[in-house]
């Protein structure tokens, strides 16, 4: 369990680094945290040529906060986001319900936001965060910066929009409108495991109605998942009412792709998308 | 007949202390094999199996052997000059087929993960580089991966030259089985399935072996449970005499059964160490570790229990089948837990019949072997599910069923129906003692209210026999050389203080703090004038190691008794030199005192005058002031201990994920010599059957490739899923012996899955749901069974 021989570069400007991943392209790879990275270099799965080591650009590190919401560059770990989302916005932000699920607090002091939406991992709880709260991914590469939508970001396992010359610089969450209640659930054999199943969710609520809202299911599928006609389902109906939460319930049953799992059968994941949803539903209940 | 344990002068027996070593284990000051290196040391990597079943058609290393930083590269064509092949022969197991097992592959491979090739290299990297260099080509061969498909007719052979897939059969019949069915008032009867798990400890297996081809000496570091056993085999297939080879264990991160076979990987590493002469490590990486480590458990056992109308259990029948991998292991043989998963079901319990038979077979699959506990748990699962069952099914409390039930052996000992020895039980007082600690009717109305508010909760019991401390009746009579004695050396250094060591090893168990504690109160000195050193051929006696939880029934004693013969030592040369005779005398915290109690020499005096001035004791006295002494129990084969546990578990019940609460153990290990490392022992061994009714799972697809290479995959039981563990105790002395202590070290394993998986389905009876007989447990299975349905 040794990685295969690379070069090692540890630029301390962002250009520098931009300039290695134009030239080495797809035999390059981005080191941030390392939290997934080298244990796939440990086990060979992956043998880039080059490994662009990031930790060393200061500006990456910044945490933006302002009215239009947080940014976090692409040095931010786990455990400075909680921070930064817990103090700056308030324990019930979806981010902050989701990060303590985010791995161990060992794992969360290295690994990065920005890391694990790069590697877009399925059942990862971040990416269906960004997906949920309309999240904006900065990417750079040597023809300049471009914001991509979290929701085009995603394209499936281990797949993204970002071209092999881009750094991910940074993600930029909205500020949500006052009164956004948040949902955040999922399902794991133990603590800090990646989830079987979980739900990221917002609602705003007029008077214990549904005035809007967004569900994105993340260990369903090979991206995000976002379950559009569920939510339109909620909408308008009243938190309180059974008969529209079973006709939601009934309806993310129905809408969601489950991707084969070589564990958890699909009849059981289907069976979690209805018991997420009723919990984050709940949740919209008692939150605000 | 020794003497009364209760009669003893103890001090530090039964003491509460740490481990001596547990500070500088936390500190970070341990010295495990990998933080070892020699002079001109090398690293070995090994090219394994990437098939369940294949034929290797060309096996080229010539581009390994100029890669960068490489030393050599050996197939079993090069390492076959120096090593022989092995076989697992065992007078124990009549019939037992085993095929011939080589360090790397001979021609074909039989697992996912068979060591193939050996690439030794300047670092474990260069070396994995150059693995990838070697030219290997296969053909795929059928495999064989689920067990009941092993002996169907024209199943694929793991090994054609045995022209079967059994390799070994298990028969055994008491009563007349089929009268007590016949005039059974109650009959439950279960298809119960056990998935495969592995010991994962922290610290991996690993390996340092040097060759010094000036004396043709083997000197070996080893992370293992049994130094001795080692070095014992690694004379005997590398050709050497034992006082030519060494083996050494330093600190040991956990063996569990794991570390006490012999594994290919590990003989390759010291048969390259002897052609190269140079030493070669290898620490198996946590794949390698997963894969290759003994497995433990799979079996499938058909069960089914007889109740008469008074709620007497009559007799207990049962088929059984195990799947052992590719190979019988070395030397023990993987037959032993279907042995043991036979012999002791149904041992708690006073029955008429019985009668239980089972297939071991060969599957395209790792080894399994001894795992803490083996078989124990499985027979204890299928019994104690039964008979939860039955109480369920008679509208009684399972606890009531236990106790009528209950055989205990009283002063004479007696015999269980499958023909395991028993005595000096408790199981009455235990069950007692568990009543008192977890206040059953409490709980329960606790229970009926969380179930009134919608929650899924149950609560399970199950009482255990567990056999330590094997004899040699078990492996010397099979004609297995695996020592079942334990011998103890000590000798007084000048300044007083003792040089203790012993044959025995400490895995993380704590054995040494036992033994120490021993010494102090068999010689009359502090503790802390003991130093004792164990798992170094080269200066300690040879002798059984860690296994069968034995350290503190046979060590102990082996120790007691040298402790007591360095103190009549002393007591003797004191009495010469006091003019006194020596039984007036009495060592204590480390001065001869006389009747009176006045302290008249001290220890340390006394050692100076036999080391410094021996002329100054009267002509005719020599003391030696060192003492060996060889213990090896007469009569009992096993020395039997029993429980009960008891799980308390909660469902959820849209997920089916369980959620343990709170668990208990009440134990009885006989005399305790320290409380604290036994309840830790039990708590630790309770984790592992928790990670087995939960968790942990060797999983396979039906075409044998394995599907658990790392520790995302395979799940292991994490504090923050663990329950509060109490444990109680209960001391019934073992007659046999002074000291009166029993094995500890496996109880917490043997039942805690048994409780769990019978929680899980008194709350799943409560729920209206069907009930469930597999394990591990997982949210899918829970949740289908929740739901009456089978798992989607
Ligand atoms: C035991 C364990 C449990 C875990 N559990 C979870 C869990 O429950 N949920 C979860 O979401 N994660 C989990 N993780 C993963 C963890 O969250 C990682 O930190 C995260 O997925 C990746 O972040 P990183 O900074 O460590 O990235 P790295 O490991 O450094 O990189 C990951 C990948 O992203 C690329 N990359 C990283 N940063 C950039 C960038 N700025 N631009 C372009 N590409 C980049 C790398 O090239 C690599 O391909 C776990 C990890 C471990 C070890």
């Amino acid at each position: 369990m040794k990685p295969a021989p690379f070069a090692y570069t540890a630029p301390t400007e962002l250009e520098g680094a931009l300039a290695l991943l134009r030239e080495h392209g797809d035999e390059a790879a981005v080191l941030a945290g390392g939290q997934s990275l080298m244990p796939l270099l440990a086990l060979r799965m992956t043998a880039p040529k080059v490994l662009v080591d990031i930790n060393r650009i200061e500006p990456l590190r910044a945490v933006g906060h302002g009215g239009d919401g947080l940014r976090f560059g692409a040095l931010v770990r786990h455990a400075e986001a909680l921070r930064a989302v817990r103090d700056q916005v308030g324990p019930a932000h979806l981010l902050a319900q989701a990060l303590p699920h985010v791995a161990h607090q060992a794992i969360r002091h290295r690994g990065t936001v920005c890391g694990s939406l790069a590697l877009a991992d399925p059942a990862a709880e971040l990416p269906a965060c960004a997906v949920c709260l309309e999240a904006e991914i900065e990417l750079q590469g040597a023809s300049g910066r471009r914001f991509v939508p979290a929701d085009a970001f995603f394209e499936g396992v281990y797949a993204t929009a970002r071209s092999v010359d881009e750094l991910v610089v940074g993600v930029r969450f909205p500020a949500t409108a006052p009164g956004t209640r948040f949902g955040f659930v999922e399902v794991a054999r133990r603590h800090g495991d990646y989830a079987i199943l979980g739900l990221a969710s917002w609602a705003r609520v007029v008077d214990g109605e549904v005035a809007d809202c967004r569900l994105v299911y993340f260990g369903a599928d090979e991206r995000p998942s976002v379950a559009t006609r569920t939510a339109r389902t909620l909408r308008g109906g009243r938190l309180d009412d059974p008969a529209t939460r079973a006709r939601a319930k009934e309806c993310a049953l129905d809408e969601l792709t489950i991707a084969p799992d070589a564990t958890y059968g699909e009849g059981y994941k289907r069976r979690l998308a209805g018991a997420l949803l009723e919990r984050v539903v709940a949740q919209w209940g008692v939150a605000g | 007949m020794p003497a009364r344990s209760t009669e003893l002068p103890l001090q530090e027996i039964g003491r509460s202390r740490p481990r001596g070593r547990t500070r500088a284990l936390l500190a970070g000051h341990g010295r495990y094999l990998d933080d070892l290196d020699l002079p001109r040391q090398v690293h070995g990597a090994f090219l394994r199996s990437p098939v369940p079943a294949a034929r290797i058609d060309r096996l080229d290393v010539t581009a390994a052997r100029t890669a960068p930083g490489v030393v050599a590269v050996f197939t079993w064509d090069d390492l076959r000059a120096v090593c022989r092949p092995w076989r697992t022969v065992s007078a124990a197991f009549p019939g037992l087929q085993s095929p011939e097992q080589t360090p790397l592959a001979a021609g074909r491979v039989t697992a996912v993960g068979e060591p193939i090739a050996l690439v030794v290299a300047a670092s474990r990297a260069l070396a994995e580089d150059a693995i990838e260099l070697i030219d290997f080509a296969w053909t795929e061969q059928p495999a064989v991966g689920v067990a009941s498909e092993a002996l169907a007719p024209g199943a694929p052979l793991v090994h054609p030259e045995l022209g079967s897939n059994l390799a070994w059969q298990f028969d055994a019949a008491a009563g007349d089985v089929d009268a007590a069915f016949a005039a059974a008032a109650l009959v439950v009867e279960e298809r119960f399935v056990f998935g495969r798990h592995t010991g994962v400890p922290l610290e991996t297996r690993g390996i340092l072996a040097a060759f010094d081809r000036s004396e043709a000496r083997l000197t070996v570091w080893a992370s293992h449970q049994m130094p001795h056993q080692l070095q014992l085999h690694l004379a005997d297939l590398l050709d050497l005499p034992m006082s030519r080879v060494e083996v050494t264990a330093m600190d040991v991160g956990g063996g569990f059964g794991i570390k006490m076979h012999v594994y290919p990987d590990e003989i390759a590493i010291c048969a390259a160490a002897r052609l190269l002469a140079r030493p070669v490590k290898f620490v198996a990486d946590r794949l390698e570790s997963l894969t290759s480590d003994v497995h433990a458990r799979e079996h499938v056992i058909d069960a089914k229990l007889a109740v008469d109308g008074d709620g007497r259990l009559l007799a207990i029948d049962a088929k059984g089948l195990q799947g052992i991998g590719s190979h019988s292991v070395f030397p023990r043989s993987s037959t032993v837990e279907t042995l043991m998963a036979m012999r002791t079901l149904g041992a708690p319990y006073a029955l008429a019949a019985a009668r239980a038979h089972a297939d071991v077979v060969f599957q395209n699959k790792a080894m399994t072997g001894q795992y803490r506990s083996v078989g124990h748990p499985i027979a204890c699962a299928v019994t104690e599910a039964l008979v939860e069952r039955a109480a369920a099914l008679r509208g009684e409390d399972s606890l009531a069923l236990r106790r009528r039930n209950y055989l205990e052996p009283g002063d004479d000992g007696c015999r269980t129906a499958l023909g395991l020895e028993l005595f000096d039980f408790s199981h009455a007082a235990c069950l007692e003692r568990l009543e008192a600690m977890l206040d059953v009717a409490g709980l329960r109305a606790q229970i009926a209210a969380a179930r009134q508010r919608g929650e899924i909760q149950g609560l399970g019991f199950a009482a255990f026999v567990e056999m330590t401390a094997s004899g040699s009746e078990i492996y010397g009579k099979a004609g297995v050389p695996v020592s079942a004695a334990d011998t103890v050396q000590v000798a007084i250094e000048p300044d007083g203080s003792i040089k203790a060591s012993a044959s025995l090893s400490e895995i993380g168990q704590g054995i040494t703090e036992g033994l120490i504690q021993v010494l102090a109160d068999a010689v009359g000195v502090a503790p802390e004038r003991i130093a004792l050193e164990m798992g170094r051929t080269a200066s300690g006696p040879h002798g059984g190691g860690a296994w069968a939880s034995r350290g503190a029934a046979i060590g102990g004693e082996a120790a007691w008794q040298a402790g007591r013969a360095l103190r009549g030592q002393v007591l003797e040369a004191a009495g010469a030199l006091l003019q006194m005779p020596a039984d007036t005398l009495d060592l204590v915290a480390g001065w001869v005192v006389d009747a009176s109690g006045e302290r008249r020499i001290e220890v340390a005096e006394l050692a100076r005058m036999v080391h410094f001035r021996g002329h100054e004791f009267p002509a005719g006295t020599a003391p030696q002031f060192q003492v060996a002494h060889h213990h090896r129990r007469a009569g009992d084969p096993t020395i039997p201990t029993n429980g009960i546990q008891a799980a308390w578990v909660s469902i959820c019940r849209d997920t089916g994920l369980v959620r343990c609460l709170k668990h208990w153990v009440v134990h009885d290990c006989g005399r305790m010599l320290n409380p604290l490392l036994v309840t830790e022992q039990v708590r630790g061994g309770v984790v592992q059957g928790l990670g087995a009714a939960l968790f942990e799972h060797c999983r396979y697809d039906a075409q044998a490739n394995f599907l658990d290479g790392s520790l995302a995959d395979y799940l292991v039981p994490m504090a923050t899923e663990m329950p509060d563990i109490e444990v109680g105790h209960v001391e019934t002395a073992y007659r046999g012996s002074v000291l009166g202590a029993k094995g500890a070290g496996e109880a917490g394993t043997c039942a805690a899955s048994a409780a769990v998986l019978n929680a899980v389905n008194d709350a799943l009876r409560a729920a209206g749901g069907t009930s469930i007989a597999t394990l591990p447990l997982t949210p899918p299975l829970v949740l289908a069974a929740l739901e009456g349905g089978s798992s989607g």
